[in-house]
């Protein structure tokens, strides 16, 4: 069976005249390199530019507030559950008179880390998730020199509170 | 008046060596930036504007790098060996003539260190010495890779002199001079050797890259079956030094291809332009350079395209292709000369 038309016969025969010669040859590769010499880099030079990435790519995480600010993720534990690669880890607290606006359960989760170093970016925590609160966005983890820095905490993983601060995952709600 | 003319040679002397210097470092940025165009990629480009301190910033790292002396090596000969190659690389430079000549002051100042009239067979004498520093620093590092490496290198070094003088004794048959500074006026305005000997040219720069050890012919420094050749334990500066010396014979077999074939200072229209001696002068060393740097760029063009030969196929080339060729080159010369009576 064929699949492609790009196979070729391979044959021992002996060379020609032209091909032993070796310099028609070395010429011919010249012209190759040269004609690279003047094509465009395939490089994405990475912390100035960014390649483009997907509308659903699955980068680094983003825990969503609700529309008047508050946190919306209970600490139900369903995404550490879910969690292949078992990088998330949290610590749950019950919310206190007066904190309404901070938190939209009754339940919230005092601590929430996960180890980017573990994390496969597979995305079962945001399908496991019963309260929409958290979502893989299209930013990838940054590089550091320290493991520490990789444990990220609810200061890095929550959005803010401004309309500016808002991080977009519609793409991902909509698929 | 004495005192004058040691004072102009020690300038030109010294501007030639810092040029050397300076254009062997920059070599090394300029060949990591054609490695990278032609494999469609971008190169060093973090060390400055276009990454141009990037040559300085790898002489700090060498400089800085610990520096190891195998326990089981010969010291003398080990720390000798880089400096005999370094040494051997500047020494050439002498012969070259950068320019024509300046009037300054009413003195005719020649653009050329020492006019020897035996200019070309200097050349030759001294990159045959160049082995040496190959040689003693593979024998000197007592490891079976560097051995290796250093016999291939001298080997080849050997078989390719023998069929680069044959190529050259032809251009001399043409020429009637060894010096360099004759053959180069001889080639005054277009009238350059490549048009006489061609074939010439082509056994000359073949040679010429076996004589650097540049790709197709870079058999001692071998990385995929010698580790890295007579360098293997070479560490610091001094394999720094083995680098640069390098870079500093591909500079001067550059400068020595165009100033024997391709006409050195000569430009076309030269005399019809109506300039001044030392304008044509000046023009003349920018377009010298022009050439060494074609010439450089041609090096490193067929580096980054033809994969290096067999040991085998490199001696056969040598021996059976290259010195028959060049006899033929010389014979036909000799005839040509003889019919035509010039």
């Amino acid at each position: 069976m064929q699949l492609t038309n790009r196979s070729k016969v391979v044959s021992d025969k002996n060379m020609t005249a032209m091909e032993a010669a070796y310099l028609p040859a070395v010429i011919k590769g010249m012209a190759v390199t040269l004609k690279h010499f003047f094509m465009r880099p395939a490089t994405t030079k990475y912390p100035e530019q960014t390649r483009e990435f997907s509308e659903v790519y699955r980068g680094r995480h983003v825990l969503k507030r609700d529309e008047k600010g508050a946190e919306r993720c209970t600490a139900c534990g369903l995404c550490a559950v879910s969690c292949p690669a078992e990088a998330i880890t949290m610590v749950a607290a019950e919310r206190k008179k007066g904190e309404e606006g901070l938190y939209r359960e009754e339940k919230y989760a005092a601590i929430y880390e996960i180890n980017m170093l573990r994390c496969i970016f597979c995305g079962l925590c945001e399908e496991a998730c019963p309260k929409q609160a958290i979502f893989l966005t299209k930013e990838i983890a940054p590089a550091s020199y320290e493991r520490e820095d990789f444990i990220w905490g609810k200061d890095r993983l929550v959005e803010g509170v401004e309309e500016t601060k808002r991080i977009d995952i519609t793409k991902r709600q909509d698929r | 008046m004495e005192m004058l003319f040691l004072l102009d040679k020690t300038v030109i002397a010294f501007v030639a060596f810092a040029i050397t210097l300076l254009i062997a470092t920059y070599s090394t940025y300029a060949e990591r930036k054609v490695a990278a165009f032609m494999q469609d990629r971008v190169g060093p480009d973090r060390a400055g504007p276009f990454g141009i301190l990037q040559p300085l910033a790898d002489a700090g790292k060498f400089f800085f790098k610990e520096e190891i002396i195998p326990n089981t090596s010969d010291k003398f000969l080990f720390i000798i060996g880089p400096g005999i190659s370094m040494l051997t690389a500047l020494m050439t430079s002498v012969v070259i003539p950068w320019g024509g000549t300046l009037q300054i002051a009413g003195r005719d100042i020649s653009l050329q260190v020492a006019d020897l009239n035996i200019g070309v067979l200097y050349v030759f004498a001294v990159v045959s010495l160049g082995v040496y520093g190959i040689m003693i620093g593979g024998w000197a590092s007592n490891n079976k890779y560097s051995l290796l490496g250093a016999v291939r290198a001298s080997s080849q070094m050997i078989s390719y002199e023998l069929s680069m003088g044959l190529a050259l004794i032809a251009l001399i048959m043409m020429t009637g001079t060894l010096s360099l500074k004759e053959i180069v006026d001889q080639q005054h305005g277009m009238n350059w050797n490549v048009f006489y000997q061609p074939f010439g040219f082509l056994l000359f720069i073949i040679c010429a890259f076996a004589e650097c050890n540049r790709t197709p012919f870079d058999l001692p420094e071998c990385e995929a079956e010698l580790v890295g050749g007579y360098h293997t334990e070479y560490s610091s500066m001094k394999l720094g030094f083995y680098m640069f010396a390098e870079y500093i014979n591909m500079f001067i077999s550059s400068a020595f291809m165009a100033s024997l074939y391709f006409g050195g200072y000569n430009f076309p229209f030269m005399d019809s332009l109506g300039l001044s001696q030392n304008a044509i002068t000046i023009i003349g060393v920018f377009v010298f350079f022009l050439k060494i740097f074609f010439f450089i760029f041609v090096f490193m063009w067929i580096r980054w395209t033809i994969p290096r030969f067999r040991y085998d196929q490199l001696m056969k080339l040598g021996w059976q292709w290259m010195i028959p060729l060049a006899l033929l080159n010389v014979f036909v010369t000799g005839l040509v000369i003889l019919l035509t009576g010039n």
